[in-house]
């Protein structure tokens, strides 16, 4: 273990996925909680047609990437707010169009898109200072917003009852949309859009088993999911294998390990 | 003149282009106990949430206290919604839902002082035994009075209740009845609330709005309770009219 720590990227690797870890495990309460499982997946495939324009117009991916996923998240969040369809239609609806145009985006170009694909899967041992610096700004702006976790978690219980006491819920709505988004596009080239959907759902789902308050469900997902990043990517160094892998792999054995314990 | 504590003058309103209240004109003073009833599909639920400002009026005018429902502080209105509508995988105590009451935000850890006042308000009905017990964990009667403490905690003027006997046993809505009442004659809030059973009504209301989109009957239960409006809302009366008696004797 001492070993792997000496080595930069591996250092690296360990910041990055600390940092996404604490980010996926906050907004994953809301989004397991919610029952919005599938939007973090969809956001992340969104950022993949974004990625893909990136590519296209030949910029920074991610920074084409972040406006398009907003958009999509604000689109999922409009639909759900305003028809009778339920968020996994809405989400459903508007992932299939980002990816579609992903696709559109990477047929346009003339080279084989590798780099594309490496979005999908990411690679947490090869990030770079900017990914980490990138995923500490948004930590800390998350908790700059840690006063609005009472208000979130309130309508997350019941919105009506938010709403009945004056609280701005589909303002919040939007708000946490556009957050979710702007982690997902800061996580996927650490992640890729695979792990990252992993590192929203299954700890916050691990939490929820064990949690007897929303307090500790938030606290123990965002521990879940710094335990089994460490695990997994010391894991990986030993058994010299994918660290993504390994760490969705871990976060499944905490998971089935917390569903074997007895209920309270 | 006595305050008015919800006054509607050719209320309105629609949803998705159907109108679901059409004209309704009443005005109910301040301190009344006030039962909507109507059939399936009448209003009572649109009519609560336009009084709790979720649903904007389409036409007319709806007033709080003298001001629009879009205008009332928060805390004004203790509201107690269906509990059969709650999601009961939320992870979380008894006492930390009438705590959010007090701030209007969910706690992350209850304060000392905190915990103190929703003990007390739960103790006030008869619940203090449950506060520390999961939400998931609650029956629906104990829910429902736990949904009441987090209402009244902040001392609402008014207190909105959306069919508080559904998912409730015949001992836990009588039960429920007489914690109304109770509160009611100790702080001299309005209550507003949805229910089918007449009896209550008859028993407990000083005021009736009878509804089927248009306003049927407002008035005391003697009033409002007829045989012909009740046809008029219902499409029939129904064999228990025969049996409704007027006054409150059997909760005191």
């Amino acid at each position: 273990m001492i070993e792997a720590l000496s080595m930069p990227f591996m250092q690296r690797a360990v910041v990055a996925g600390v940092l996404v870890a604490l980010l996926a495990g906050f907004y994953g309460a809301f989004v397991v909680q919610r029952g919005l499982s599938f939007l973090g997946s969809g956001l992340a495939h969104a950022a993949f047609g974004g990625v893909a324009l990136g590519l296209l117009l030949e910029g920074e991916p991610l920074l084409v990437a972040l406006p398009f996923t907003i958009v999509t998240a604000l689109g999922i969040t409009w639909i759900k707010n305003r028809t009778r369809l339920g968020p996994d239609t809405a989400v459903g609806i508007l992932f299939s169009i980002a990816m579609a145009l992903g696709i559109v985006f990477i047929s346009l170009r003339d080279q084989y898109s590798t780099d594309a694909f490496a979005y999908i899967f990411g690679s947490i041992l090869s990030v770079n200072m900017t990914d980490i610096y990138a995923a500490a700004g948004m930590l800390l702006f998350t908790l700059l917003l840690l006063p609005l976790w009472g208000r979130w978690a309130y309508a997350s219980f019941d919105p009506e009852l938010a709403l009945s006491d004056r609280l701005p819920v589909l303002r919040d709505d939007y708000i946490l949309s556009v957050l979710l988004a702007v982690t997902i596009v800061g996580a996927v080239k650490i992640l890729g859009m695979v792990l990252i959907t992993a590192f929203l759902i299954i700890p916050a789902a691990t939490a929820r088993l064990l949690a007897r308050s929303f307090f500790a469900m938030t606290v123990l997902s965002m521990l879940f999911g710094v335990i089994s990043t460490i695990i997994g990517l010391f894991a990986s160094y030993q058994l010299d294998m994918p660290s993504g892998a390994t760490i969705v792999l871990t976060q499944a054995v905490m998971f089935f390990a917390a569903m074997a314990l007895p209920r309270r | 003149m006595s305050e008015i504590a919800v006054k509607a003058e050719g209320l309105s309103v629609k949803l998705e282009g159907n109108t679901i209240l059409d004209d309704l004109s009443f005005s109910l003073p301040a301190g009344a106990f006030l039962s909507i009833i109507g059939p399936n599909g009448a209003g009572k639920t649109t009519l609560l949430k336009s009084i709790l400002g979720f649903i904007p009026a389409f036409e007319g005018r709806l007033e709080i206290y003298g001001r629009t429902p879009d205008k009332l502080d928060p805390g004004m209105i203790g509201y107690v919604p269906q509990v059969k509508m709650l999601d009961r995988s939320f992870p979380g105590q008894a006492l930390e839902l009438v705590v959010s009451g007090l701030r209007r935000k969910w706690p992350g850890i209850v304060k000392s002082s905190e915990r103190d006042k929703a003990v007390a308000a739960l103790e006030s009905i008869g619940a203090a035994g449950i506060a520390e017990r999961q939400i998931n964990r609650l029956s629906g009667g104990e829910l429902q009075r736990v949904y009441l403490a987090r209402a009244i905690i902040s001392s609402p003027r008014m207190v909105i209740l959306d069919e508080p006997a559904t998912g409730i046993d015949a001992v836990g809505e009588e039960d429920m009845y007489m914690l109304l009442e109770r509160y009611q004659h100790k702080s001299g809030a309005s209550i507003l609330m949805i229910t089918h059973d007449l009896n209550a009504v008859c028993h407990l209301c000083s005021h009736v709005l009878l509804l089927n989109r248009r306003l049927i009957g407002f008035g005391t239960p003697q009033e409002s309770l007829s045989e012909d409006k009740l046809r008029l809302a219902f499409g029939h009366v129904g064999h228990n009219h025969a049996m409704l008696s007027f006054g409150k004797e059997h909760h005191d």
